[in-house]
């Protein structure tokens, strides 16, 4: 059933609100202000009462999934259980109520919460220091881009314009490459799904700032070249980015400093369990190797014999990336998370992403095709190709089958090197049960696409709403709503 | 003993044994073992529940609220209960971006709800799903320019534009061919003698800022015919709280509207999150940057919401898409569409026209009774520059009353150290205000 849109429930003369009564002298507008800059429109906003409100927003918010609903295997997003003390730790008065322009000896708490959140962030990823400013994922790619940016106008070496791609990576990197000035050289996988030492001495040519690898891979895959592809690339002259996308996978295992990486992103909203809250607010704190600490963006954070404080004096800093310093709120919940868990447990919740991803694989690669056969890391790759050919069953519809069974479905086409591709990423907060209950649904939904295909063309048939047409939506943008 | 972790000993033998292998190392054989870990983390091990509150309970302590007066950027408005509480409900916080229409119906609606809301607010014909901040959503607005007018390569931005939001924008375009250059200004407003000189088709984009930095209100008469007979695109970020009373973007001849949605229903929170909009015409649909909700239909004809238009970005187009945003600030979003639905317009203008009065009687009283000067006379809504002297040491007198008296400026401009930007919003009382006159009489003296 579809809802109503708040601006339908609107009725004239309703509120959802009381304001204190105005307790100073009230003077007409323009005897205080050229009435040449007033506004004269009236916005159409909605006129409804605090019960229409909360109606209206459960209402939705039973048309909408989330982890605390079920299962959500969406491969390359760590969909991980959000815990609730962080929800409640960040709730509190003396974070959200905190000005971000208070003095530095006022926010003590917070500048704290920072330094430590980077000191630890650098040790799990065997960096020298770090901003916590970019506020996702990409924004942290593309900061992490003006790492290299800055590295190499230092060197006075600004011929090198070529950022290496491969072609598994998520589409941001070449996108956040290209916004910082990069040029990007895609390179293939080779036939095991991983960069290939011999094909990638051939792109280093010394045009190239660095190469922009995500280990595991967007296919679960570790890079086991991995130590000779840095030190080849450090040979050029070149730097690697790391995309911490995955990086659930190795915690306590394996650094991607160790590694030999430059620059890494984060996404706190994967590895260190702070809600997606349905896109968003996420957070991308770039960590960095020796040789690019100096060219941290603006303001850093320091500590001395007085306490904590901002550093604005950097001399070969790159600027700033953010209004303020990040998304805070975000950040406490994160902070929460990693002395929640500790040296002891992100290594066992990496132990037991990957140990939940190769059992999952195992017990559905009988019946689907597993791409590459080895073993993963925290995530899989199985392919509709063959059960398309036969049965007409593509990655999409087993995705909407299993949305009438009760799941989120797995990330679907990507990576597009594997057709027809279905990622699974079960993360390390789910019991075996869960995963046996998936994975008899799935071997259902097979059975299904064996016997009776075009049911499974009609799924889903439970949902607030069943398959949507999407191309209507491209061909008559209809982008908000109008009055009738 | 990890609460978030449900695998019990028997279960990991049972899944190492369907897997094939003795241990759950042997599941890390790929790594090579010179990297491998030897020790564990250098840093604490888990701690409980508890003890996890306590310390956070302990840090939020060394975190000193008061009075506040603090704006430039961040407000501290009044947020009605039903703000937090939608915002806490489980299917929304812990849901993922809606790629998966038919289970997301509630995010989707409610992001189509805030990009109605934003251009009733704003004027303008589309707003996308939000983005960041003010600050970045300004290089993501001149992005739209430059590649609207590929041949012109100058950005005019006002010198009274927010300063962090102009080092964004430097950082931003620091290393692609794009000029980004000052538009003087004349009583820290924007001189539109200054752009008519400097202004002509080279340029893409004119981007200012209203109310602007110093908080006063640009009288912008005849700005967009100015920078569309260049065939420029006008850039015009304003604090969204202002629209309560003051023209819009749209009102002034925008192209483009950007700002921050944070005095929506968000809390002031060190900065973030806050929410960056951005709203334009139909024909630069395609050019916006970041996702898009869209209403289309299902297979049985209902109405539903889907993320549209997603050609422009970067999980298609990779190299060459509009912008590399994807996760934006969605929670946040609907934070401040519940906000705008639940005030309607008559709270909106109120939670405005208060925030207006009440500056005014303050600013009133600092200059009338305590003889202090505003930075310059210029009309302003809710946020007025003085000159104080010894600003900082009278800022941290007060600041040790309880009473944060406003933004030293001189931490932005060195030659404006005895500037103070002072912001009051609907929420401070009368009272409160007296008091802020009181004090500041006392540490004046």
């Amino acid at each position: 059933m579809s809802s109503k849109l708040i601006f339908e429930m609107s009725s004239v003369g309703r509120t959802g609100y009381r304001f204190p009564d105005i307790d100073v002298p009230v003077l007409p507008l323009d005897k205080q202000i050229k009435s040449s800059l007033l506004r004269k429109s009236k916005p159409n906003l909605p006129e409804v009462s605090e019960v229409d409100i909360i109606r209206h927003y459960s209402s939705l918010s039973k048309k909408n999934f989330g982890v605390d609903a079920g299962f959500y295997p969406l491969g390359s997003c760590t969909m991980k259980y959000n815990p609730k003390i962080n929800e409640d730790v960040g709730n509190f008065s003396g974070f959200s109520g905190i000005h971000p322009l208070q003095s530095e000896e006022s926010v003590q708490g917070f500048l704290e919460m920072l330094y430590e959140t980077t000191k630890s962030l650098c040790e799990i990823t065997g960096m020298k220091w770090g901003t916590l400013q970019p506020y996702a994922g990409a924004h942290g790619e593309y900061t992490g881009m003006k790492f290299f940016k800055s590295y190499f106008r230092k060197k006075g070496e600004l011929n090198r314009t070529k950022v290496l791609v491969p072609t598994s990576a998520h589409g941001t990197n070449p996108a956040s490459a290209t916004i910082a000035g990069f040029h990007i050289e895609e390179i293939q996988a080779d036939e095991r799904g991983l960069v290939s030492v011999e094909s990638l001495k051939k792109h280093l040519t010394d045009d190239v700032a660095g190469i922009m690898l995500t280990n595991p891979n967007t296919l679960g895959l570790f890079e086991k070249d991995i130590i000779e592809i840095a030190k080849l690339v450090h040979d050029a002259g070149g730097l690697l980015y790391y995309d911490g996308a995955n990086m659930n996978a190795i915690m306590g295992k394996v650094r991607p400093g160790d590694m030999g990486f430059d620059v890494i992103h984060l996404n706190l909203h994967k590895t260190m369990s702070t809600p997606h809250g349905g896109g968003g607010p996420g957070s991308g704190p770039v960590l960095v190797s020796d040789r690019l600490v100096d060219f941290m963006p603006t303001p850093d954070v320091k500590k001395n014999d007085d306490g904590y404080y901002f550093d604005y004096n950097i001399p070969d800093t790159m600027g700033r990336v953010a209004g303020f310093y990040g998304n805070i709120a975000v950040l406490v919940r994160a902070y929460a998370y990693i002395i929640t868990m500790g040296s002891d447990g992100l290594k066992k919740a990496s132990e037991y992403a990957v140990l939940n991803a190769n059992y999952l694989k195992e017990r559905l690669k009988k019946t689907y095709h597993l791409y590459y056969d080895t073993t993963c890391m925290h995530e899989f790759v199985l392919s509709a190709k063959k059960m398309k050919e036969e049965y007409g069953i593509s990655a999409l519809d087993i995705a909407k089958g299993l949305l009438d069974h009760g799941y989120h479905p797995p990330t679907i086409y990507f990576p597009s090197i594997v057709p027809e591709s279905i990622m699974i990423e079960p993360t390390e907060t789910e019991s075996k049960e869960t995963l046996d209950g998936f994975v008899e649904t799935m071997l259902d939904i097979y059975q299904l696409a064996v016997n009776d295909p075009e049911k499974l063309h009609e799924a889903p048939l439970h949902t607030a709403v069943r398959r949507v047409d999407e191309v209507l939506a491209v061909k008559q943008p209809i982008l908000k709503w109008h009055a009738e | 003993m990890f609460s978030y972790l449900p695998q019990t000993e028997k279960d990991i033998q049972e899944m190492l044994e369907v897997i094939g292998v003795d241990s759950i190392d042997d599941l890390f054989k790929d790594i090579p073992k010179e990297i491998l870990m030897k020790t564990p983390l250098n840093i604490p091990k888990g701690i409980a529940e508890y003890e996890v509150y306590k310390h956070m309970t302990g840090l939020a302590q060394k975190n000193r609220q008061g009075l506040s007066f603090m704006g430039s950027g961040s407000y501290d408005h009044i947020i009605p209960s039903v703000v937090g509480h939608v915002l806490q409900m489980p299917n929304f916080y812990t849901a993922y971006t809606p790629y998966q229409a038919e289970i997301s119906q509630g995010i989707l609606q409610s992001i189509f709800e805030f990009q109605t809301l934003i251009c009733e607010l704003t004027g303008m014909e589309v707003s996308n799903a939000s983005l960041y901040d003010d600050h970045t959503a300004a290089s993501e607005a001149i992005t739209m320019a430059v590649n609207t007018r590929k041949k012109a390569d100058r950005i005019l931005v006002s010198g009274t534009i927010h300063p962090n939001t102009r080092a964004v924008i430097e950082t931003f375009f620091s290393d692609i061919p794009v000029k980004i250059e000052e538009i003087k200004t004349e009583n820290y407003v924007t001189s539109l003698d200054a752009l008519k000189d400097t202004i002509d088709e080279s340029v893409a984009a004119v981007l200012i800022q209203t109310p602007n930095f110093f908080g006063w209100a640009e009288d912008l008469t005849g700005l967009a015919d100015l920078v569309h007979e260049h065939k420029a695109l006008l850039i015009i970020s304003s604090n969204p709280m202002s629209l309560g009373i003051l023209k819009s973007q749209a009102d002034w001849g925008a192209d483009i509207a950007i700002g921050g949605t944070q005095p929506f229903g968000l809390s002031t929170y060190f900065g973030g999150p806050s929410v960056g909009y951005i709203s334009t015409s139909t024909k630069n649909t395609r050019k916006m940057p970041g996702r898009i909700v869209g209403q289309t239909k299902d297979v049985d004809g209902q109405r539903a919401f889907v993320l549209t238009l997603q050609a422009r970005e970067q999980h298609i187009k990779r190299q060459r898409a509009t912008s590399n945003i994807c996760s934006n600030q969605a929670l946040a979003a609907m934070g401040s569409g519940i906000y705008l639905s639940t005030v309607g317009w008559k709270g909106l203008k109120e939670a405005s026209s208060q925030s207006f009065q009440k500056a005014h009687y303050l600013y009133k009283r600092l200059t009338e009774e305590l003889g202090l000067k505003a930075l310059a006379e210029q009309d302003f809504f809710n946020e007025f520059t003085l000159i104080i002297p010894e600003a900082d040491k009278v800022l941290t007198d007060m600041e040790t009353q309880g009473i944060f008296a406003g933004v030293g400026l001189g931490q932005f401009f060195p030659d404006l150290k005895d500037a103070v930007t002072i912001a009051v919003t609907e929420k401070r009382t009368k009272e409160e205000m007296d008091a802020y006159v009181d004090l500041m009489k006392r540490v004046l003296k």
